[in-house]
This record gives structure tokens, C-alpha cells and sequence, in this order.
């Protein structure tokens, strides 16, 4: 038996070939990739009868470190790692997890900011506009390298319940459950009317220079203006309210009457939107953002109806949306585990209560640990061989 | 093992193996994983507090979170062999469309509830000129969730009425379940049933 101790922990991202010339990606919009890398981590181990994977798809913004350190004195997590260990959401002594960053991403897998080696130089606005479905065919390839055929389950929140639904219906023979946490089958307008004005704020950066810019000189206005903007949508009012209210970022001083960042949750905004340039590529931005935009789940799979998409699939479903979510409110979730019902099949649906908007599919662990564990590893489950 | 409650148990003996099953108002599950550990059914629960939906997904037990007149409108066609509504109906504002809907959805229908016609009840009420309570119905009238409470008789009647064909039902006295299908019981029941188990299928 493999435990999940200190020392497992430690995990290291790998790189895959997933696209090459001779081997190209296909993408729906009908262009190809002749180069694709897609970056990924494991942990745990397949066992011998291969019945013991799963594949956990990252949200926006995020990438495939999804729990551990990367090395001993590493002072940050990987973004799930709270839902990892014995009788948690995923055990890797049992469990063979895996995560890649997606495909158009910027955490080293093939997007935007990577190297065309056909040029020598970035992508840029070079690189083909992608979608769900193309995220999910790349992630495909990689699990045939890893030797995994059928997955015991996809999980995914946010835009990774996309790529988890995508999969699902995508590879119906190949899933056996689907945990989907705070997520939607499609795009609101109003959540395609916010990526817009992120993308404005990027392609009227006097740096964004059509894409062409230059690492000294990114368009960071533009980029930390969008997030700030975004993350305002994955907070509630009340999280907002509680946590700073009307305060005054120097109380003592009163209000100044000039434009400096006066109240508390401004200077909260601007540090988010500052942290955010440094792990984050303004193009990559504007095609992840289009590739949410894209996303219906019912158009892609069934000619616009989303009883006749799902009756693909024949997977147990687990769905959770939070009470305080805005940006994909419970109706989403419901509607997804409501025509799973009137298919007949087996899906269970909750609303946690949580104040933390949005975001609560990342903090909420406690309570996603308590009601995915048992659905990924139910009593009857013979325990998986080494 | 854990003991089930006494009318639980009464519903669990009347359903068969391998059984499918829809628990309306499942609770913390225990019906659920006593169906589908005992009897090995396909039993998905629904109930509408997160705490309760919480604990069966602890368990491992499929559980929408949400109202069972959602449900019963969302599942196709005879879907289940059975659907259970146990001390649920004289919660629900409109009865009547609840039962329809659960024949729609089911093959055959458990409803359990208290008796409001036992004798003490009665007794009560005619002697003490107040509201009863007992250890079925223990609420005041003013905090109660009960809002339709009605008797063996009245169901009966009802089923008449709505013509949903009455396969078998039990009645509980003290800890022991009979069933009422003699003639002599059916006189008695309405006075000495504490509780009520009715299996409804459409003729």
C-alpha cells in the first residue's frame, strides 16, 4: 500500500507531447497544432487493474498543481491539496490521481505564451482560438500515454465542471462518475458581458501592441484591471461587506477627498490585480476568457438541448453549487441535475450554504471533502489492489 | 447494524429485493441504506434540508437536494417500482397532485403517516378541549409542520375518491404492526393505529 505521507507530497509537474507534426491536433474551429505540450502532475499510482484514476480539471486561471509541494521548503500548496488524504475527497493511497493545465494555458502547457517552434518566437495572437472540447481531446491524449483507458471519475469546478462535463459526454464509455462543483452548462450573457470588458481592458493597454508585446513591457494595466474586475464576481456582497464593509484603508486619517485608494476593499482589489501579473499572461487571458464564452454544453452535444446531451451518458453524477455564487448561481448547477433526473439517472445535488460566493469551490473543503469522498469511494468499492 | 425506527422497518419488510426505490423526504438516509444495503435496491433519496442531505452524501447515498414536488414533476414515466412518502403528507401543501405524482413516477406508492383518529387523540380532544399531542404528533398547534393531519379513514376515503387502488396496509399498535385488510381490523384500526403504511398502485 502507498500511503500519501510528507515525503509523497512532494510532487513534480511533467511535461507531455500530446500534438506533433506528424500527430497534429485537430481543433474545432478547424485549424490544427502541430506542437502541443501539455504540463501535468500525478499522484498516487495506477493500479494493476487500471480501475483507479481520476482526472481533476482546473478552473480559469489556476494549473495542474492541484495538491502537494514542489519541493520540501515549498510555502504554498497546490490549489485542491486541502480535498488530499486518507478519507478525503481524493486518496492517493488508493487513488491515481492526475491534472494538466490546460491546453491554451500559460503554466506550461502549449497557449498563447509559449514558443511556436516553427518561428522561434511566442504565439501571440498567432495561436488558434480554442474551446472546451479542444482542451478535453488534448487531455485525452495525455491519459492514453499515461496507459488509463476508463476513468473511475472527472471532477472539475467552475471551468474545470466544463471540461468534466465536455469529457463526459465526450467519452461516454470511458466515465464512471462526474463530481461537478459550482459550475454551469453554458455561459450567461451577463458572465460573457463581464469576459468582454476583460478583454477590453487587455486589447486597449497601450502595451497590448496587438499581442506583440515584450516580457519588460506587458500590458499590465489591462491585465490587472480585468481581474480585478472578476475576481469582484467570485466573492459575494456579503463576504465582501463583512470583510471590509465601508472601512477606510487608514482610518485614523479620515477621508482625504482625492483619488488615491481610499477605501479598504480598494486596496484589497489593486493587490489582487497586482499578485495576478505575476502568475498570469495577458493573451492567455483573452483566449481562456473566449474559450468560456464558447461554452454550451447543449449546442456542443445536442443540437441546442441538453436532455438529448446528457443522455449520453450513463455516469453517476455528484452536484454541488454554493448559496452565495453569483457567477454560476445554483439555478445553473439545478438545471444541469435536473435533466439528469428527467433522464433517469443517477445524479445527486446539493447547495452548500457558504457566504464565500464563487470562490467557495476552492475554500469550502471541509464540506466538499465530506460529500465527495464517500461518492468516489463507495462501501461496496473492492479495495484496488497495489 | 443499526435498529431501524419501527415504521421504517415496516416499510422496508413490504418492499422486495433488487427493488428500485425513490424516498421522498429521505431524511438522514437511514430507509436508503437500509434498502440498498438489506435489500440491495436502486434507491436515490430526496429531501429538502442541507444538513440532512449532507449527512446522506456522508454515507455515500444518492440524494437531490430539493422539493419532492420537483422531483416527482423532473422523473420520467413509472420510473421506480416504488416511491415512499413516509410522515411527510400532512406536511405537503397540496396532497392530493403529491400522491398523483408519485403513481406517475412509481409503479406503486408507500405512504406512512400518523393517525389523527387514535383514541387518545380523540380522547383529548374531547376531554381535555385542547390540541393533542402525542409521541406521533408533538407539536403545538402553533409551531407545527403538520398542516394537513387526517385519519386512517379519511385516507381511505380519499383513495376512493382519487380511485388509487389500495394493495395492502399495517397499522401500529404500541410496537407491533398488523395488517388491515380483516374486516374486524379495519373497524379497530382507525381507533387503536398510532401510525399507518398504505402500498397504492393505480388499477
Amino acid at each position: 500500500m502507498h500511503h500519501w505521507t510528507d515525503t509523497d507530497r512532494i510532487v513534480a509537474t511533467q511535461v507531455a507531447t500530446v500534438a506533433t507534426p506528424q500527430h497534429p491536433l485537430p481543433l474545432e474551429s478547424g485549424a490544427e497544432l502541430k506542437h502541443v505540450q501539455l504540463a501535468y502532475e500525478t499522484y498516487g499510482e495506477l493500479n494493476a487493474t487500471k480501475s483507479n484514476a481520476i482526472l481533476i480539471f482546473h478552473a480559469l486561471t489556476a494549473d495542474a498543481h492541484v495538491a502537494g509541494k514542489h519541493h520540501e521548503h515549498d510555502p504554498k500548496t497546490g490549489w485542491w491539496d486541502a480535498l488530499f488524504g486518507e478519507g478525503l475527497a481524493f486518496n492517493p493511497a488508493t487513488d491515481f490521481i492526475i491534472c494538466a493545465n490546460v491546453l491554451g494555458g500559460c503554466k506550461g502547457s502549449t497557449g498563447a505564451s509559449s514558443i511556436n517552434p516553427e518561428t522561434g518566437t511566442p504565439w501571440g495572437m498567432t495561436f488558434p482560438l480554442i474551446t472546451v472540447g479542444d482542451m478535453v481531446v488534448a487531455q485525452k491524449r495525455l491519459l492514453e500515454q499515461l496507459g488509463v483507458g476508463k476513468l473511475k471519475a472527472v471532477v472539475g469546478g467552475s471551468m474545470g465542471g466544463f471540461q468534466a462535463m465536455d469529457f463526459a459526454l465526450r467519452y461516454p464509455e470511458s466515465v464512471e462518475r462526474v463530481v461537478l462543483v459550482a459550475t454551469s452548462s453554458k455561459l450567461s450573457s451577463q458572465a460573457i458581458a463581464f469576459n468582454a470588458v476583460a478583454r477590453y481592458a487587455i486589447l486597449n493597454d497601450p502595451n497590448w501592441n496587438e499581442g506583440n508585446y515584450s516580457l519588460e513591457n506587458q500590458p499590465t494595466v489591462g491585465l490587472s484591471t480585468a481581474r480585478m474586475m472578476a475576481h469582484i464576481t467570485y466573492l459575494s456582497e456579503e463576504a465582501l461587506e463583512a470583510k471590509f464593509g465601508r472601512r477606510l484603508q487608514a482610518p485614523a486619517q479620515g477621508k482625504t477627498f482625492d483619488f488615491q485608494k481610499e477605501f479598504a476593499v480598494e486596496s484589497y482589489l489593486e493587490h489582487q490585480g497586482k499578485a495576478f501579473l505575476k502568475r498570469f499572461d495577458a493573451n492567455t487571458y483573452l483566449y481562456l476568457t473566449k474559450v468560456l464564452d464558447y461554452f454550451d454544453l447543449a449546442e456542443a452535444w445536442g443540437e441546442g438541448s441538453l436532455l438529448k446531451a446528457f443522455s449520453r451518458t450513463q455516469a453517476k453524477f455528484l452536484i454541488a453549487s454554493f448559496s452565495s455564487d453569483w457567477r454560476f448561481p445554483t439555478a445553473c448547477s439545478q438545471a444541469i441535475a435536473k435533466t439528469l433526473r428527467q433522464l433517469g439517472r443517477e445524479v445527486s445535488f446539493i447547495e452548500l450554504s457558504s457566504t464565500a460566493g464563487h470562490d467557495a469551490f476552492l475554500l469550502e473543503t471541509e464540506a466538499l471533502n465530506r460529500i465527495i469522498a464517500p461518492f468516489l469511494h463507495p462501501i461496496d468499492e473492492g479495495k484496488p489492489t497495489p | 447494524m443499526m435498529t431501524l425506527r419501527a415504521d421504517l422497518q415496516q416499510i422496508l419488510t413490504t418492499i422486495p429485493t433488487g427493488a428500485s426505490v425513490l424516498d421522498l423526504g429521505c431524511g438522514d438516509g437511514a430507509l436508503l441504506q437500509a434498502l440498498i444495503t438489506q435489500k440491495s435496491c436502486k434507491a436515490l433519496g430526496v429531501e429538502l434540508d442541507e444538513t440532512n442531505v449532507q449527512t446522506c452524501m456522508g454515507k455515500g447515498l444518492p440524494v437531490f437536494h430539493g422539493t419532492l414536488e420537483e422531483a416527482l414533476a423532473d422523473y420520467p414515466p413509472q420510473h421506480f417500482d416504488f416511491v415512499v412518502l413516509n410522515q411527510t403528507l400532512q406536511r405537503t401543501k397540496l396532497p392530493v397532485p403529491v400522491v398523483h405524482g408519485m403513481l406517475r413516477v412509481g409503479k406503486r406508492a408507500i405512504v406512512g403517516f400518523p393517525n389523527f383518529g387514535h383514541w387518545q387523540i380523540r380522547l383529548a380532544l374531547l376531554l381535555g378541549g385542547r390540541m393533542p399531542n402525542s409521541p406521533a404528533l408533538p407539536y403545538q398547534w402553533y409551531d407545527t409542520p403538520n398542516i394537513h393531519l387526517f385519519t386512517i379513514a379519511d385516507f381511505q376515503a380519499l383513495c376512493q375518491q382519487e380511485g388509487w387502488a389500495i394493495e395492502r396496509w399495517h397499522y401500529q399498535v404500541g410496537e407491533a404492526w398488523h395488517g388491515g385488510d380483516s374486516i374486524l381490523r379495519k373497524r379497530v384500526s382507525n381507533w387503536l393505529g398510532s401510525e399507518a403504511v398504505f402500498q397504492l398502485s393505480k388499477p
